[in-house]
C-alpha cells in the first residue's frame, strides 16, 4: 500500500499522540472513522454492496452459478473470491502492481471462509456430487484510502446479505435423468445467513501501544502511521 | 470499539446552500465566454471561429478589456513573494528538490538556505557534503518563492523559514488559500498555522520562546502535551471542513470555524452533517463582519 514519506518530528509527534490515545484527527486508538454501506447497487448480479470508509471504496458483487461440489465435500456448495486493486485506486496499482495485494486478499478472505461456522454452505447444495451453487464474490477497490482488509470483510458480508440465489428443484424422470427447474416466481429465493461471517479488524503496533490502524485521508496522516507500525496483526471477530 | 454505519445520503448541491447574490459565471472547457471581439484573451481562454472559448474549467474574471478564466482546481502556480510549505524529495549536488504541489518540482540552492546559527558565510565543500545533515528526503520546510522558468526557485532568506519541527500537515487546494499581507499565523486559541500558497498548511503548536529563532534546525522532540494536541487536531478538522464546503482559508475563518466546533466533540466534527453545520455558522459570522 502507499507509504508516505515524513519527517523525524512529523513521526514522533504522530507516535506521541498515539500513546495519549489522541490520534491526528481527533480520534482515539480504537475509533473508526464513518462507515457508509449500500447494498444492491449493481443490477445484473445476485447481490452486491458498496462499502466507503473515510477515502477508501469497495465495491463487492456476488454472482450465483450452478457447478459441480468438490470431491472432498460433496454436499456443500462453496465461494470463490477475486480481488481486483484497479488502477484508479491509487497510481501504484497500475499495471500489475497491484496483483499481489489483490492476491493477499483474496488468500485471507479464502481462509475466513474455510471453516464451517462462517457461512452454512449446506443450503448451497442442491443434489449431492452432482449439482450445487457457486458463488463467485468479485471485489474491486475503487479507491484506496487505508484499512483496505476492514472495509473488504465488511463489503463482502454486506453482500453476502443481499445475495439471492433462485430456488430450484430438482425432477427426477423414469429413465433415470435429473431435470433441473427453475422456480416461476423471480421473487422466490433463498438468502443467506451471514450472521456469523466474520469481520476483519486490523490493529497496529506503533511505538508501544497497539491500537487500529490509522487512516484519516489519503495523503496526510493515513499511510503515515501505517508506514510507521510495521507489523499489521488481523483479528477476525465473528458475529 | 464502536463503529458508526451509515447509509449513503444524496448531497446537496452547493448553490442551494450558499444562496449567493453575485453568481459566479462558471464555464468548462470548450464553453463560448463571449462573441464579443473587442476583448484581450487571458489566461485559460483562446480565439476560435470569431468567439471566445474558455481552456479551462473555472470562473470568468474580467477586468476592463481583459477576459480570463480562472481555473477551480490547478496545481500551484508561483508567484514571487509567495510563501510556500514544502517536503524535500531529493538531496543533489548543491541543491534539494521540494515538493510543493506545483507542475515541475521546486528547487532550494544550498545557497539559497540559511545555515545553523545564521551565520553568512561564502558555502564551502563541506557544506555541500553536509547537505543531507541539514535537511533530508521527507523533511517539511517552509520558504518563500521566487518564479523562475516554470520550476519554482525556493529561498529562506531569513531566520523566519526554515525547517519545520512537530505539527501536522494539512494539503487543500491551492485556489482556496486566500491571498493576505502574512502567512504565518498565531491563533488564540493555543496553536499556530502556516498558511502556504501551494495549499500546505501546516498546523503546530505555539513555540514558547521566541527569541531562539534558528530556522529550525535545532529539532524539538519533546512530546507536546494533550491540550495542545486537542487545539491542533481540531483546527486540522476545521480546515477540512472548510476545504469540503470550499470555503476561503485565512485566519479569521479558520478562528470562527474552530469556535463553532468547540461544543461537539472532535473526531465528529468530520461526520457530514455536523460538518455542515459548523460551516453555516461561520459563513454567518463571516457575513455579519463584513456587512
Amino acid at each position: 500500500m502507499a507509504s508516505v514519506t515524513l519527517s523525524e518530528a512529523e513521526k514522533v509527534y504522530i507516535v506521541h499522540g498515539v500513546q495519549e490515545d489522541l490520534r491526528v484527527d481527533g480520534r482515539g486508538c480504537e475509533d473508526y472513522r464513518c462507515v457508509e454501506v449500500e447494498t444492491d447497487v449493481v443490477s445484473n448480479t445476485s447481490g452486491s454492496a458498496r462499502v466507503k470508509l473515510g477515502h477508501t471504496d469497495i465495491l463487492v458483487g456476488v454472482k450465483a452459478e450452478m457447478g459441480t461440489p468438490k470431491l472432498e465435500k460433496p454436499n456443500e456448495g462453496y465461494l470463490e473470491f477475486f480481488v481486483d486493486c484497479s488502477a484508479s485506486a491509487t497510481p501504484e496499482f497500475e499495471g500489475r502492481g497491484g496483483d499481489d495485494l489483490g492476491t493477499e486478499i483474496a488468500n485471507t478472505l479464502y481462509r475466513i471462509f474455510n471453516n464451517k461456522s462462517s457461512v452454512d454452505l449446506k443450503t448451497l447444495c442442491i443434489s449431492p456430487r452432482e449439482h450445487c451453487w457457486v458463488l463467485y464474490v468479485d471485489v474491486l477497490l475503487l479507491e484506496c484510502g487505508g484499512n483496505l482488509f476492514d472495509a473488504i470483510s465488511i463489503a463482502v458480508k454486506a453482500a453476502l446479505f443481499n445475495t439471492r440465489i433462485p430456488r430450484v428443484r430438482v425432477l427426477e424422470d423414469e429413465e433415470g435423468s435429473k431435470d433441473i427447474e427453475l422456480s416461476d416466481d423471480p421473487y422466490d429465493c433463498i438468502r443467506l445467513s451471514v450472521e456469523n461471517v466474520p469481520c476483519i479488524v486490523t490493529l497496529c503496533k506503533t511505538g508501544k501501544r497497539v491500537g487500529k490502524v490509522l487512516h484519516a485521508s489519503l495523503q496526510s496522516v493515513v499511510h503515515k502511521e501505517e508506514s510507521l507500525g510495521p507489523k499489521r496483526q488481523k483479528v477476525g471477530f465473528l458475529g | 470499539m464502536a463503529m458508526e454505519m451509515r447509509l449513503p445520503v444524496a448531497r446537496k448541491p452547493l448553490s442551494e446552500r450558499l444562496g449567493r447574490d453575485t453568481k459566479k459565471h462558471l464555464v468548462v472547457p470548450g464553453d463560448t465566454i463571449t462573441t464579443d471581439t473587442g476583448f484581450m484573451r487571458g489566461h485559460g481562454t483562446y480565439m476560435g471561429e470569431e468567439k471566445l472559448i474558455a481552456s479551462v474549467a473555472g470562473s470568468v474574471e474580467r477586468v476592463n478589456k481583459l477576459i480570463c478564466v480562472k481555473a477551480l482546481k490547478t496545481r500551484y502556480i508561483g508567484e514571487v513573494g509567495d510563501i510556500v510549505v514544502g517536503r524535500i524529495t531529493e538531496v543533489q549536488q548543491k541543491r534539494w528538490k521540494v515538493e510543493t504541489n506545483s507542475r515541475l518540482d521546486s528547487v532550494l540552492l544550498l545557497s539559497s538556505m540559511n545555515l545553523p546559527g545564521g551565520e553568512l558565510r561564502r558555502r564551502s565543500a563541506e557544506d555541500e557534503l553536509a547537505m543531507r545533515g541539514f535537511l533530508q528526503e521527507g523533511d517539511l520546510i517552509s520558504v518563500q518563492a521566487v518564479f523562475s522558468d516554470g520550476a519554482v526557485s525556493l529561498h529562506t532568506r531569513s531566520l523566519k523559514y526554515g525547517k519545520l519541527g512537530q505539527g501536522v500537515l494539512v494539503q487543500v487546494s491551492p485556489s482556496l488559500v486566500k491571498r493576505q499581507k502574512t502567512h504565518f499565523h498565531d491563533l488564540p486559541c493555543g496553536a499556530s498555522v502556516i498558511l502556504g500558497n501551494n495549499g500546505f498548511i501546516w498546523i503546530y503548536p505555539t513555540p514558547e520562546h521566541k527569541e531562539e529563532e534558528a530556522g529550525g534546525f535545532i529539532a524539538n522532540l519533546e512530546p507536546v502535551s494533550l491540550a495542545d494536541r486537542e487545539v491542533i487536531s481540531r483546527l486540522r478538522n476545521c480546515i477540512i471542513s472548510l476545504v469540503t464546503q470550499r470555503m476561503m482559508l485565512y485566519d479569521t475563518s479558520i478562528l470562527y470555524c474552530y469556535e463553532a466546533s468547540l461544543p461537539h466533540q472532535i473526531k465528529d466534527i468530520l461526520k457530514p452533517e455536523i460538518m455542515e453545520e459548523i460551516v453555516m455558522e461561520t459563513r454567518q459570522r463571516l457575513l455579519e463582519q463584513e456587512g
